[in-house]
Parts: C-alpha cells; structure tokens; sequence
C-alpha cells in the first residue's frame, strides 16, 4: 500500500482545496446539461396543469396580478374562455401546497391541479382527486362567490377528506386566495 | 478477501438494513410505497458505488486529520449530481422522493461505508462493497414498501390487488413503517439464524 499523507497543515489544505474544486468542477458541468431538461419538465408540468384545470381552449397569454402568474385562456374567436390561477397555502399539513386552479368568466371553478405537495400519501395527499368531479369534497362547477367553499366542519358546504381536515382547511384557502385574484383580473 | 464474500456481506450477512441497521430515516420515510423504496434504494446505491470507488482511489492522499470533511465534499457531489439527473429527466419520481434525495448525503450507511470499508481496501474491491452494499439497501427498501403498500393501500407497484379497498393506512403512515420494519427485521434474522 502507498504511502499515506501525513496530516500536515498544507497536506491538509491542498488536498481539501483539491477534492473540493474538482467537486465543484463536477456540479457546474453537470449542473450545465441538466439545467434546460429541468426547465423544460418544469414547464411541461405547469403547461400540463392548465390543460387540464380549464375548458377547451385556443391560445393563452400569461398575465401578473399581484406577483401571482395568471393564465388567461382563449378561444378562436378571441374570448375569453377561462382563467389558470396559481394559488397555495402554507397551512397544510406537510406545509407549503401548491395548487392550480382554472375558473371559467363567471367565477365557477373549471378545474384543479395540485402542483406541490408533502402531505401525508393516504390522507392529505388524496386531496387531487377528493375535490375533483366524482370525488365526495366534489367543488367543480362551484362558485366561490356564491357558494360557501370552506369545510363543513366551518360551517361550509365542502366534505373534508376524512382524517385530513388540515389539508381540506388548506386547500379551501387555496380556492379563497385564487378567487380573490380571479376578481382582480 | 474474496469478492463473493464481499457480495454475501452486502447483500444479507452485513445487510444495511436489517443487520447493520444503519440508514433507518430514510428507509422508512420513503418506503411508503414499493417504487419509493426501491427509488431510493437505486439512488442510494448509485451514490454509494461512486463514492467508494472515489474514497479508495483517493486513500493515500486525504490525510487522516480531514478525512471526513473530504469523504463529505465526495459524497455530498455525487448525491447532487443524482438529484440534478433525478430532476431533470424522472420529474416525477423526482416529486415524489425530493426531500429524501439531498438527505442521502447524511445517510450513515454512505459515510459508514467510506470510513469502514473504502477507506482500507483497493478500489475493485471498494466498488463491489459499494454496488452490493447499496443492494442490499434496495432490496430491504422494496420489500419493506411493497409489505407497506400492500398493507396500507391496497396493491403492489402501484397495481391494485385488493380492489376498492381503502387499506389500513397505518401502515403507510410512519408508526405503520416501524411496525413493519421490526417485524420483517425478526423474521429475516431469524431466518438468517436458521440458515447459518
């Protein structure tokens, strides 16, 4: 066996200065070739995501309101169609969730997506297709405006995922910050 | 040393998981489902491999007195590079174990391995220690996410098995994990009693 390297001072700086540049070498080349892949997946998922929460739609124009991103979605014709809105809550029950939602021009929601999660898988994390058509917290078709989308719990008319209240409580936040900037728009 | 040896260790004698014990936070946070576990378990076998390869050809020239700040530099790269790659191209998967990936970098079985094994032996050696160390981790991890999922929810991979029922989802939960995860560990010892 070779000789070992005697732990002297310079020893140890060079050989430290040594693993930690090629180390950093590394990531930055690496870090390089995966960067456009990660924005591309990034972008598909959200492209993905507004497909799927709004109606039948032609083209889109993105729009700010408030530091939130917005989707506005329209037909052939140019009208509009309906409306992607990227709202969350920081009350879940595995923290920060991220959800989309599409409303239709009269507020009614079209649709839902949720972008980011940790809630519990089995519990919180069933909230992407508890609040969907044919789910039993069913709020497609509902109006935020009109209809009292909190859990029943809190005196509203949506059925919280049993076992979750937390997650249900989060997400009807989502929906009463989404609708907020829905009436901005 | 032999190298059928080094892979009887890994895979059951030294076992990880279930005899070594090591690496048990992420064994059973990801394991809730079966391609969770085995995720993880590949991931972590990757950066396992690498980095004991890297560690032992790289032995005579850390000195002693900085080994562990050095073995962390290496590791801590090659669980970067998995969670770039991850992210990049299975975005999916990504989203499901995403916590857990940068965690690898602490997972003691990475570090106990550089320190314990890669640290005194030649690299050929090294390698096979890393790949069947890792393996070892995977199987455990699979098994104990497919008993989890089975119990918890209902199928296998993601397949249904017990239709339209809603499992016992403690075991998905974390009690459920160390329920499952002492129990199996009595059986396989015990099996591994027998067989010795």
């Amino acid at each position: 066996m070779a000789k070992k390297a005697q732990s002297t001072l310079i020893n140890m700086f060079l050989s430290l200065t040594v693993i930690a540049i090629v180390a950093a070498a590394a990531l930055a080349l690496v870090n390089a070739v995966t960067e456009e892949p990660i924005e591309l997946a990034k972008q598909k998922k959200t492209n993905s995501a507004i497909k799927a929460v709004l109606p039948e739609y032609d083209h889109t124009e993105n729009l700010d309101v408030d530091g939130s991103s917005c989707v506005l979605a329209f037909n052939a014709n140019n009208e509009l169609v309906g409306v992607a809105i990227n709202s969350g809550s920081d009350k879940g029950f595995g923290g920060h969730i991220s959800i989309m939602f599409g409303f239709d021009t009269d507020g009614n929601i079209t649709g839902y997506q949720i972008l980011e999660t940790a809630e519990t898988p089995g519990l919180g994390a069933k909230a992407d297709k508890w609040f969907a058509e044919g789910g039993k917290g069913n709020v497609i078709g509902k109006n935020p405006g009109t209809n009292n989308l909190k859990v029943s719990k809190d005196g509203g008319e949506v059925d919280a995922i049993s076992g979750s209240t937390i997650t249900s409580r989060a997400f009807c936040e989502s929906i009463a910050a989404a609708y907020e900037i829905f009436k901005k728009i | 040393m032999k190298a059928s040896d080094i892979i009887k260790n890994g895979l059951i004698k030294e076992n990880p998981t279930w005899v070594l014990i090591l690496g048990m936070c992420p064994t059973l946070a990801t394991t809730t489902s079966a391609v969770n576990g085995m995720s993880m378990g590949l991931a972590t076998t990757f950066v396992l491999m690498m980095s004991n390869i890297v560690i032992s050809l790289l032995k005579s020239v850390i000195p002693d007195k900085v080994r562990i700040p050095a073995f962390i530099v290496i590791i801590a790269t090659f669980v970067t590079i998995v969670q770039m790659v991850m992210q990049a191209y299975l975005p999916s998967l990504y989203d499901s174990l995403g916590l857990f990936i940068p965690l690898i970098v602490v997972n003691c079985i990475v570090l106990g391995r550089a320190e314990a094994f890669a640290s005194k032996n030649n690299v050929w050696h090294s390698f096979l220690d890393g790949l069947f160390m890792g393996l070892g981790f995977t199987w455990a991890l699979t098994l104990l996410g497919i008993v989890r999922e089975l119990l918890g929810g209902g199928s296998i991979f993601g397949h249904s098995i017990i239709g339209g029922a809603d499992g016992m989802l403690l075991f998905i939960l974390p009690p459920g994990g160390f329920l499952c995860l002492g129990l199996l560990m009595a059986l396989i010892n015990r099996l591994r009693k027998n067989a010795a």
